[in-house]
C-alpha cells in the first residue's frame, strides 16, 4: 500500500462527477431489486408474528395449515439447528440470531417471527398462517429502559448475566453489558474547573427507513446447492451467516447480489435467508419471501432508544477538563447494542486528559437493533454538543470558538484510545466561520445552531479484479454491494489508474462465487477499502502492460513507465528504440489487441484487509423558525460541512452529506417508535412514522473539506456515516437560539416543543 | 519495546495495569507475550477485537508488523452501517 496520499497528483478522473454507471437502468426502471426476481414454480413465503411482545411458546400445531391446498412447507425453529448459546464470532451471537430469525422458546417482541409458510400463492401462505395454532404463556414485557434496568423488571433471557462487571452477577439480569472508558482522574480535574453542567437526554427508538423492504429468493438444486438471490449490505455476510445458522458448508450457497433500495445498516443481518433457504430444502423448489412495510417496522432493527448522562467540566476560558458520561442503549430483545460505539464517539471530537465514560446495554421487549448510519454515534453526538454549547452560552464564549479551543487534531490522544494522524476537525471547523451561513440574519422565531459529528470509518477485508477487455476497455469485479454510488467511483480509480476514459470502465458487484470475499457495504468503508483494491488490481494491469509493451520493444521491463493509458519506453529502453526509430508511445488498446501473442489476458487482482481508514468529522449549520403557538420547528436553511479525505466522485459525497443530513433531521424533529400499552408498536408505516420528504426540508447546501488520508493512495476517507451525527444536537442548538429552551429529549416533535413552551412560560 | 494500552475490561486479568510494555515484531508475538504474562488474556484479545497501531485501527490483524517505538490499543472491533 503506498504511503502517498495523492496530494500532490493531478488527478484526470478523481474529483470529477461522470454520470453513474448504473444511472441508465436506474431512472428507466430496469434495474432489479429484491422483489423482483422471479423463478419458474416458485412459491411463496409468509411468516407467522407474534402476537404478544413477551411470552412462552408453550405450542404450536402447524397440521391444518400443512393441509391446506396449495401449502407446500410449514416450518418452526424445530426445523432449524439449535445452536449453544455462546456460538458467536466477535460481536455477533448466532444463537440469539437463530432465535431472532425464528423464536424457539419465547417470543421477545410483538412481530417476532414464530413459524414460515411456502405455498403457491401469497394469499394461500397467509391464509395457512391463520391456520397455524400457536399456544402462548404471555409474560410482562418491558419497553422502556429505566424500568428494564430496575431490580423487579420482567426478564427477557434467564441466563443472561451482566457482562463487564467483577464478579459476574449470580442474578439473570436484563443489563447484557457493561463498558468503561476513562483517562486521568476526573474527580482530581473537576477542582479546577470554574463551571459544571450536567444534563440528562432521551432519545427514542428510530428506524433506518429503507424504502425498499426485505426480500430474497433462495433455490436449491436436487444435490443441495443453494442460491439465494437477495438484497442486502453484504452477499458474503448472507453466505456466511446462512451457513452457519443452518449448519451448512459455506460452500453449499452462493449468494447473488440484487440492487439494493436503501439499508442504511439495517440490511447488515440476516432475517429472511435462512427461512427461505429451509423452505426452499425442504419443497425443492425456489422460494422468494418479501417482507410487508409493516413487517419491516416491527421485526427488523430499529436504532435503539437511549439515555445518555453527561457532566462537563470546563475553566472560565472555555476549556472542558474533566467530563463524566454514562451512556445507556436498548439493545432491543438479543444483546448488541451500539453503545460501545457511542461511548467511543461522545468525547472523540474534545482533547480531553480527564474522562470516565460508561456504557449500559440493556436488552428490552423490541426487535433486535441493527446498526444505522454511525451507530451509536447520534444520541452521543446530541448530549454532548448540547452541553458543549451550554456551556459556551454560561461563559458567554462564541460557540465556534469554544469547540475550537477544544478541538482535536493531528497528534491528539482520541478518547477511544489512540492518538489522531491527520484528521480534518479544525478545517471543517474553520470552513464553517467562512461560510455566509455562519453570519446571515435571522427572521423572527429563527434560530442558528451548529453541532461537530464523528466517525472512526472502518477499513476490514475487500476484493477486486480488473479484466482488461480485447480493445482496451476494462472490467472492475468487487463484491460489495453498492448503496451510494460505489460502482461509479469504482470505475473512476481504476480509469486513473488505467488512464483510459471513464466510460471505458464497467464495474460490477458480482455474487460469492466470482469474486474474493468482500465484507459487508458498513463502516464507511466501500470508497477506501473496495477502492484500494480496485487501485491495487488496476497497478497489477499496469505493470503487466509494461512487461508486455518491453516484450514487445525487447527492452528492459524496468525501462518502461505508464503514462495517459500508454507504456512509454524511458532511459536505455527510449535510447534503444530511438535509435530504431521506433520511439513512440504503446496505448493500451494496442497492449490488450496483441495480448494473445504477448502472453494471454491480462488481469489484476488483489485482496486485503484494510488498514489506515481516516476518520471523519463533520460540522452542520442548521436555521430553524419554531412557530410557538404549535411547536413545529422548520428547517429553513441547512449546511453540511464535511472533511472528506479526497472526493473520489463529488456529487456522490455531497448525496451522502445531504442524505445523512435529511435523516439526522428526521430522527431529530419527528421519528419515533409509538408503543401500546401491550407493548405493540402503533405506527408502523411511513403515514405514521413521520420520516421528512422533500417538501419539509430546504435544498441542504454542501462543503467538501479534503484533509488527505495519509494511508490511503488518493486520500479517501469514509464520508457516508458522519453526515448524519451532527444534525440532532446542530437542531436542537439552533431551537434554543430561536425560543430559549434546550430539547433534551427527542423527538423535537411539535407535542415535544410545545410542552417545553408552556412549561418555560409557566404552565403546567 | 512497544507500548501496549489495555481498556480497564482487561483488568480482570492484567490485575489492574493498564499500560504494559511488550517486546514484539508483530500482532500474534504480542498477544502471545501479553498471553504469557497475564494467563487467559490472550484469547480475549484474539476475537472481535481490533487493534490500532500508531494511531491506525485494523480489524482482526495478526501479522501486522510493530515497530519497537508503536503504541498500541486494544479496542472493540466496530464495523458501522
Amino acid at each position: 500500500m503506498s504511503e502517498s496520499n495523492g496530494s500532490d497528483r493531478k488527478f484526470k478522473w478523481v474529483g470529477t462527477r461522470p454520470i453513474r454507471h448504473d444511472g441508465v437502468d436506474k431512472v428507466t426502471g430496469r434495474a432489479n431489486y429484491g422483489a423482483d426476481f422471479d423463478l419458474p414454480g416458485m412459491l411463496h413465503a409468509c411468516m407467522l408474528r407474534s402476537p404478544h411482545a413477551h411470552a412462552r411458546i408453550l405450542r404450536i400445531d402447524t397440521s391444518k395449515a400443512l393441509a391446506l391446498e396449495g401449502v407446500k412447507a410449514v416450518i418452526t425453529s424445530d426445523d432449524i439447528p439449535e445452536l449453544a448459546l455462546t456460538d458467536a464470532s466477535g460481536p455477533t451471537n448466532f444463537s440469539d440470531l437463530s432465535r431472532n430469525v425464528l423464536a424457539r422458546d419465547k417470543v421477545l417482541y410483538h412481530g417476532h417471527a414464530v413459524a414460515a409458510v411456502a405455498a403457491t400463492s401469497t394469499r394461500i401462505a397467509q391464509e395457512a398462517l391463520a391456520l397455524i395454532e400457536v399456544e402462548y404463556e404471555p409474560l410482562p414485557h418491558v419497553l422502556d429502559l429505566r424500568a428494564a434496568m430496575a431490580p423487579d423488571a420482567p426478564i427477557l433471557h434467564d441466563h443472561m448475566r451482566t457482562k463487564g462487571v467483577d464478579p459476574t452477577p449470580d442474578k439473570a439480569s436484563n443489563i447484557a453489558a457493561k463498558m468503561e472508558l476513562s483517562r486521568g482522574d476526573v474527580d482530581q480535574a473537576r477542582a479546577y474547573a470554574d463551571i459544571i453542567i450536567e444534563r440528562e437526554f432521551e432519545t427514542a427508538t428510530v428506524h433506518q427507513g429503507d424504502i425498499e423492504p426485505h426480500a430474497c429468493v433462495a433455490q436449491t438444486n436436487e444435490d443441495g446447492q443453494t442460491t439465494v438471490w437477495a438484497s442486502s449490505q453484504g452477499h458474503f455476510m448472507i453466505r456466511a451467516y446462512s451457513a452457519r445458522l443452518l449448519q451448512l458448508d459455506i460452500s453449499q450457497i452462493k449468494v447473488i447480489p440484487m440492487e439494493i433500495g436503501g439499508g442504511f445498516g439495517g440490511k447488515t443481518t440476516v432475517y429472511l435467508e435462512p427461512i427461505a433457504i429451509v423452505l426452499s430444502r425442504k419443497t425443492g423448489r425456489p422460494v422468494k419471501a418479501v417482507m410487508t412495510r409493516d413487517e419491516v417496522f416491527r421485526a427488523t432493527g430499529p436504532a435503539p432508544a437511549t439515555l445518555i448522562n453527561v457532566k462537563f467540566g470546563a475553566n472560565r476560558d472555555g476549556k472542558v477538563v474533566a467530563a463524566k458520561c454514562k451512556l445507556v442503549y436498548e439493545a432491543g430483545a438479543f444483546p448488541g447494542s451500539p453503545v460501545t460505539a457511542g461511548a467511543m464517539c461522545i468525547l472523540a471530537p474534545f482533547d480531553l486528559d480527564h474522562f470516565l465514560i460508561e456504557g449500559y446495554d440493556v436488552v428490552v421487549n423490541k426487535p433486535k437493533t441493527a446498526a444505522y448510519r454511525a451507530p451509536g454515534a447520534p444520541p452521543a453526538a446530541f448530549a454532548a454538543e448540547t452541553v458543549i454549547d451550554e456551556i459556551a452560552h454560561e461563559l458567554e464564549i462564541d460557540p465556534l470558538d469554544l469547540r475550537r479551543n477544544n478541538a482535536v487534531s493531528k497528534g491528539s490522544q482520541a478518547a477511544y484510545g489512540p492518538k489522531f494522524s491527520d484528521i480534518g476537525l479544525l478545517e471543517t471547523l474553520d470552513a464553517l466561520r467562512a461560510h455566509p451561513h455562519y453570519s446571515a440574519p435571522l427572521g423572527e422565531n429563527q434560530g442558528r445552531g451548529f453541532a461537530v459529528g464523528f466517525w472512526f470509518n472502518a477499513g476490514m477485508q475487500s476484493s477486486a479484479e480488473v479484466k482488461l477487455n480485447e480493445d482496451g476497455t476494462a472490467i472492475v469485479i468487487e463484491g460489495c454491494p453498492d448503496i451510494g454510488g460505489s460502482r461509479a467511483s469504482m470505475a473512476i480509480m481504476a480509469a486513473e489508474e488505467l488512464g483510459i476514459d471513464v466510460y471505458k470502465v464497467r464495474p460490477v458487484v458480482a455474487d460469492t462465487e466470482t469474486v474474493g470475499i468482500n465484507d459487508t457495504t458498513g463502516g464507511s468503508r466501500v470508497t477506501f477499502a473496495t477502492g484500494m483494491a480496485v487501485i491495487e488490481a488496476s497497478q497489477e494491469v499496469v505493470k503487466q502492460c509494461c512487461q508486455r509493451a518491453a516484450s514487445v520493444w525487447d527492452i528492459d521491463p524496468t525501462d518502461v513507465i505508464w503514462q495517459d493509458g500508454c507504456a512509454v519506453a524511458t532511459g536505455d529502453g527510449a535510447k534503444k528504440l530511438e535509435k530504431e526509430d521506433k520511439l513512440v508511445p504503446m496505448p493500451i488498446a494496442e497492449i490488450a489487441a496483441g495480448a494473445a501473442r504477448t502472453g494471454g489476458p491480462i488481469t489484476g487482482k488483489a485482496s486485503l484487509n484494510a488498514r489506515g481508514a481516516g476518520p471523519a468529522f463533520a460540522v452542520h449549520l442548521v436555521d430553524v423558525e419554531v412557530d410557538r403557538d404549535t411547536g413545529k420547528v422548520e428547517i429553513v436553511r441547512y449546511t453540511t460541512i464535511q472533511d472528506a479525505g479526497r472526493a473520489i466522485h463529488p456529487a456522490y459525497v455531497e448525496g451522502q452529506m445531504q442524505g445523512g443530513a435529511a435523516q439526522g433531521i428526521g430522527w431529530a424533529l419527528n421519528e419515533e417508535y409509538v408503543y401500546d400499552a401491550d407493548g405493540v408498536l402503533a405506527n408502523p408505516g411511513f403515514l405514521d412514522y413521520r420520516m421528512p420528504v422533500a417538501l419539509d426540508l430546504p435544498m441542504i447546501d454542501t462543503v467538501i473539506v479534503e484533509v488527505p488520508n495519509p494511508r490511503h493512495p488518493y486520500g479517501v476517507r469514509g464520508v457516508g456515516e458522519v453526515p448524519i451525527v451532527p444534525p440532532i444536537p446542530a437542531i436542537a442548538n439552533a431551537i434554543h437560539d430561536a425560543i430559549g429552551i434546550r430539547m433534551r429529549k427527542l423527538p423535537m416533535s411539535p407535542p415535544n416543543v410545545l410542552a417545553e413552551l408552556v412549561r418555560a412560560s409557566g404552565g403546567a | 519495546m512497544a507500548t501496549v494500552i489495555l481498556p480497564a475490561r482487561f483488568n480482570e486479568w492484567t490485575g489492574g495495569a493498564d499500560q504494559v510494555v511488550v517486546d514484539a515484531r508483530d500482532v500474534r508475538q504480542l498477544i502471545r507475550a501479553l498471553d504469557e504474562r497475564f494467563p487467559g488474556l490472550g484469547e480475549r484479545l484474539r476475537d472481535g477485537v481490533a487493534i490500532a497501531i500508531d494511531g491506525e485501527i485494523i480489524n482482526d490483524p495478526l501479522f501486522e508488523p510493530i515497530e519497537p517505538d508503536s503504541e498500541v490499543h486494544f479496542l472493540p472491533a466496530i464495523s458501522g452501517g
